[in-house]
């Protein structure tokens, strides 16, 4: 039992920092624009939240100015394939190299250092469930904090109108701008609060998952995250499942060692599993259903 | 003092369109006002103008007797101005209520909630029998047109912008709308119906405005006239003179396209054609008379093999093709001078030599074992089209988009008709040309015709037709609605078959 | 009130002088922003470029490295510049790469191969390895309908967790402590090199012969002809007869392939073996190296040196100035922004309108 215990706190923690960088993308994505700089923005997101925790000793400052330099970064994307109207691949593409570039500037002074780890909050008396509590009422402030930000991105996505306006600009911008939407503007946000997630996401790997900063320490998470996205259709509490999956795949990976199952073809899952997703929804009828948006990756220039 | 007061609106598309013709138009309030007019005779335009999507170049737009100017549809919308076009504004993946609910003033938390009750209202109203929470992609035409329509009410509309909106109903569905605007206009909201059906200016409209060629024509009480009258303004007098006589005989000649019992789908799965057969020989030049929009699209994407028939046969040079690539057609001797010339005809970023390739690459003349490219030889027969067909190019190594839109369309049917091809599908070859251009092309294609091909013309411009082909027939509603040699051409008979009246 | 509006618009043509106009405010900016970069980091920037241009071009040994660097960035390169000139967005060619390193390390490793032959079929070898993996994005993209991005993307990681399960599984050489290698390939199955250098010749050989012949294939052949085409207008393809899904496959092919050949040549040219990290990015670095040479195969020989260049003597600062090798991405992201910038300088246009 307590194995088991102990293995689903660890696919929790080992989910969110992937559920926190897919919930950005969703609305990035929803928005109709793909950001592959994911990668790039969860990482200098750690090296940022570590540095600035190690030297104020305060770990919520280290946060938020990893969500703030990630979420520039992401103003960075935003403008290039907005505004510009560039290529989102290679923009996205460039600003992962930037980032991985850049956080092993900033960080090189503080590999191997000990520094602030976020604490635990255990949410009393439910904690003192036994098992039930270990299990979902015992930690940091940023895996409740994803929890919540999942059930609310769910929410604004499906039940208010801003979740319409959302898809639509993704759907069908001109449609969108024909009732008065203002696209770019739009796309501007969804872009941006991706990168202040992923921003978000990397912070937590550095000051609670791992605590520590090991240079490349996301270790291909951003790019994990942009296959949940597709293999969680676009939806936040599909991610949510998605993102304890495919952390649950990671830490199965070592586990699983020992019985003769190798970890690098169980690491290979997510991938697989996020191709199998886009040729099911390649069919025109299930894309409906699913809610792939219809302009994904498509600038919109209004006809002049 | 008219709702709605347009004043000298004059349009100009560069090289030589002239869309809109110094028109004036006035709208009163509570009327059905039908626009009848030919594909071309600048209805949309005029209609895009009023909605904010165009800015006229010359002319100004009251509405209560105050100047206005829309730079885009939102300035148009705030003087409760909708337009429901031909394509809906519509997310095909959401809801009723979620499109509706967009462009609509709604609380942030659960809006589709008042939503619905405001469409179950409106709705109810005038009804429009309307499911909110039905997607899109589930409705057929007819349904999403009552979508846009109950958005335009929700929104309060004031002047509501029909445009061809029984071009893509059934007769059922007709009868249905035309009830929901008498409803509408009975509430005291204007409607401009924009067609160019005779039949239904008489069944719904109070007034009626004929443009013709960018102008207005005459504004009337529907009351005031009648089918006879108006098919004559809408169509003009047509002059029978210029009928070509140094045509050589063609009958007897073999057949080189034969399309057999033709059924083709629109991009809505909608049967557009309906059963068509002809023959076409060599060295005939037929024709195919009709608005745009009665098939005449989905019949020349069937025979050049862009779209698949359904239904029926296609033979090119006795083979049958029905199910044939473009390239196979292409092969045994197919020109086709398409309708998008820009979109489709030409690579406006590739070079005038590589345009002139475009649809000869296959051709033992310009490559080597069909791999290696000979641009020498390419070349060679660029400046020949070029200088044949007066195309006014500075350098054919530049971009074909350096060209302006008569010689783009002077390079297309220049390269189609130099491949010495055994059969032509032209789409409104000259649209868009000068007299002395088009009169070359007209040459032109008579010249193909004696040299062999057999030409098949569509076009909207029945002098045209007249003036060259053998044989003309009249396309309506997916069906050949009429056929006329040479001998025999009416062109007033013509016409009216053009606008569905008459015939069989 | 005045209001000004903005208008962005699709250039008809480019010019030759807005093209040098663009193309040298872009550069500017690039320049300055490395510059300020490297101030931030505390870096005399003159330093800094005296010891890049010093380790890479600036002694026999760094030209050696430049080129031996250049040649998995050249065949890449070449390959990824077709496919994206028939805008088929191949992101794969790291996966395409590890692929055919993968096939042809095999074939060195465990087939008994004629010495003779050892060497083209190892070739051979890495050019299906990496053709067939980009046949399957391929397929998907031609058939389905399926989006390129995404899955050459994906295959990426399944290729390098592939390598990975090999390495430090079934294929663990058995003299290399512990580490993830493979054994050493049999010496008849290595590439000869220039003397006194790890340029593998036969492999670079191959990767300027390919940029020749491609840019041969796309300005003076039928099926460049059409590649060409389809990179800027489906319609027009259609109508002009060219079959879209038959285009697609073969690019795939032809720069997954490509990018299996470095991947042989990395191989059989440089490690001698299959290894945990055998390509350092290459395939990523490669569309890089594509953008810089717009695209032209002949232009991509000169982009893939000079990105080469910036690799060595990145090498070569992050000794010096004390930065890991990550460090160099920042150059190369921040060139490929400016690329962006070129490319909306030259295609687009500016309006200004009351």
């Amino acid at each position: 039992m307590d194995v088991i215990v102990a293995f689903l706190r660890t696919m929790i923690r080992a989910g969110t920092p992937l559920l926190l960088a897919t919930l950005g993308e969703i609305y990035t994505e929803r928005s109709g624009i793909i950001n592959l700089g994911l990668e790039g923005m969860m990482i200098v997101g750690a090296s940022v939240a570590y540095v600035v925790a190690y030297h104020t000793g305060n770990p919520i400052l280290g946060i938020l100015t990893a969500i703030c330099i990630s979420g520039a970064m992401a103003l960075i994307h935003a403008f290039l394939s907005i505004t510009l109207r560039s290529n989102q691949i290679i923009s996205g593409l460039a600003l992962t190299m930037i980032g991985v570039g850049l956080s092993s500037y900033i960080g090189r002074d503080y590999v191997g250092k000990v520094g602030v780890k976020l604490p635990e909050i255990p949410i009393y008396p439910l904690s003192a469930i036994p098992y039930i509590g270990e299990i979902l009422f015992k930690y940091d402030p940023i895996v409740y904090a994803s929890l919540i930000l999942t059930f609310i991105l769910w929410f604004t996505l499906y039940r208010t109108k801003i979740g319409i306006i959302v898809r639509s600009v993704g759907e069908n911008p001109s449609v969108a701008d024909s009732q008065g939407v203002n696209v770019y503007l739009v796309r501007y946000i969804c872009t941006i609060l991706g990168g202040m997630l992923a921003g978000l996401s990397g912070a937590y790997l550095s000051l609670s998952y791992v605590p520590a900063w090991v240079e490349g320490m996301t270790g291909g998470r951003g790019w994990i995250a942009i296959a949940l996205t597709i293999f969680a259709m676009w939806d936040p509490l599909k991610a949510l499942i998605g993102a304890y999956l495919f952390g649950g795949i990671e830490v199965l990976q070592y586990n699983l060692q020992p019985m003769g199952i190798p970890p690098n073809i169980l690491a290979m899952t997510p991938y697989i599993l996020t191709i199998v997703t886009l040729f099911i929804a390649s069919r025109e009828k299930l894309r409906r259903r699913i809610g792939a948006p219809a302009c994904l990756g498509q600038p919109y220039t209004r006809e002049a | 003092m008219p709702l709605v007061k347009l004043k000298n609106i004059t349009k100009f598309f560069p090289p030589n369109i002239l869309a809109n013709d110094h028109i004036n138009l006035e709208v009163n309030v509570g009327e059905i006002h039908a626009i009848l007019g030919e594909n071309g005779a600048g209805k949309s335009t005029l209609m895009k103008i009023l909605y904010g999507m165009l800015q006229p170049d010359e002319g100004e737009i009251y509405i209560d007797g105050r100047k206005v100017t829309f730079r885009s549809p939102r300035d148009a919308m705030k003087y409760g101005i909708r337009m429901v076009h031909q394509h809906f504004m519509l997310i095909e993946n959401h809801t009723v209520a979620e499109n509706i609910a967009l462009g609509m003033r709604t609380s942030i938390v659960n809006p589709l909630k008042e939503v619905k009750r405001r469409i179950r209202e409106v709705s109810d109203s005038y009804g429009l029998k309307v499911d909110p929470d039905d997607y899109i992609w589930q409705l057929s035409a007819g349904e999403k047109q009552r979508v846009e329509i109950l958005r335009a009410l929700i929104d309060d509309v004031r002047i509501l912008i029909l445009d061809e909106p029984t071009s893509i109903l059934t007769p059922n569905e007709v009868e249905k709308l035309f009830e929901v605007l008498r409803r509408i206009r009975d509430s005291g909201k204007t409607i401009l119906f924009v067609t160019h059906k005779l039949k239904e200016v008489f069944q719904i409209s109070d007034r009626v405005t004929v443009l013709r060629k960018g102008r207005v024509i005459v504004t009337k009480e529907t009351s005031e006239t009648c089918e006879e009258e108006l098919a004559r303004l809408m169509i003009g007098e047509i002059a029978v003179n210029g009928i070509n006589s140094n045509k050589s005989n063609y009958s007897g000649n073999g057949v080189v396209l034969e399309v057999e019992d033709l059924h083709v789908l629109n991009d809505k799965g909608v049967t557009a054609v309906k059963g068509v057969n002809f023959k076409v020989r060599s060295g005939e030049i037929v024709g195919i008379a009709g608005v745009a929009g009665n098939g005449q699209r989905e019949l020349v994407e069937a025979i050049v093999g862009l779209r698949r028939a359904v239904r029926g046969r296609i033979r090119i040079l006795n083979r049958d093709v029905t199910k044939a690539s473009v390239l196979d057609r292409l092969k045994l001797g197919l020109a086709h001078i398409p309708e998008d010339r820009i979109g489709a005809g030409v690579v406006p970023r590739l070079s005038i030599v590589d345009n002139i390739l475009l649809t000869r690459y296959f051709e033992k003349t310009f490559t080597l074992n069909s791999i290696i490219i000979n641009y020498g030889k390419i070349r060679e027969a660029t400046r020949e089209v070029i200088s044949r067909f007066n195309v006014k190019a500075s350098d054919i190594s530049m971009p074909a988009s350096t060209l302006s839109g008569g010689n783009i369309q002077k390079l297309i049917v220049g390269r189609e008709l130099s491949k010495n091809p055994k059969i032509i599908v032209a789409v409104h070859p000259t649209y868009g040309l000068d007299i002395a251009a088009s009169s070359y092309i007209r040459r032109m294609i008579i010249d193909a015709g004696n040299k062999g091909a057999g030409v098949l013309l569509v076009s909207e411009d029945l002098d045209e037709l007249i003036e060259i082909c053998d044989r003309i027939m009249v396309m309506f509603e997916g069906r050949i609605v009429g056929e006329f040699s040479r001998e025999s051409f009416e062109p007033h008979t013509i016409g009216l078959l053009m606008a569905g009246i008459g015939g069989g | 009130m005045v209001k000004i509006r903005i208008y962005v618009r699709r250039r008809v043509r480019t010019s030759l002088k807005v093209k040098i106009v663009s193309a040298s405010l872009s550069t500017l900016a690039a320049v300055v922003a490395i510059v300020l970069m490297f101030h931030v980091l505390g870096v005399d920037p003159l330093y800094a470029f005296n010891r890049i241009y010093m380790a890479s071009l600036g002694s026999y040994y760094g030209i050696s490295e430049t080129i031996t660097k250049s040649i998995p960035l050249l065949l890449c390169g070449v390959g990824l510049a077709v496919a994206y000139k028939a805008k088929v967005w191949n992101i794969g060619a790291e996966g395409q790469l590890l692929m055919g390193a993968i096939v042809s390390g095999g074939l060195a490793l465990f087939t008994p191969l004629p010495p003779q032959l050892a060497i083209p079929i190892i070739f051979l070898g890495g050019f299906i390895g990496g053709a067939l993996w980009a046949l399957i994005p391929a397929v998907l993209k031609a058939k389905f309908q399926v989006n390129e991005v995404i899955t050459t993307l994906m295959m990426n990681y399944i290729a390098e967790r592939i390598l990975l399960y090999l390495v430090y599984g079934p294929w663990r050489g058995k003299e290399v402590w512990g580490f993830p290698f493979t054994s050493r390939i049999p010496s008849y199955a290595r590439l000869p090199v220039v003397p006194g250098t790890r340029i593998h010749y036969p492999t670079l050989i191959i990767g300027l012969v390919s940029a020749v012949l491609l840019f041969f294939m796309l300005s003076r052949t039928t099926i460049g002809f059409k590649v060409r085409v389809i990179g800027e207008s489906i319609r027009a393809s259609n109508y002009a007869g060219i079959e879209y899904s038959k285009i697609v496959i073969l690019v795939m092919i032809i720069s997954g392939g490509l990018a299996g050949l470095a991947g042989a040549g990395e191989v059989a040219g440089i490690q001698h073996m299959l290894r945990k990290g055998i390509s350092p990015g290459y395939g990523f670095t490669a569309i890089i190296v594509a953008w810089l040479g717009n695209l032209n195969p002949l232009l991509v020989i000169a982009s893939s040196l000079l990105i080469a260049s910036i690799l060595v003597g990145g090498d070569a600062i992050q000794i010096s100035i004390g930065l890991s090798s990550a460090f160099i991405n920042l150059f190369n992201g921040t060139i490929l922004i400016f690329l962006l910038l070129n490319y909306f300088l030259s295609e687009y246009e500016i309006i200004v309108r009351r």
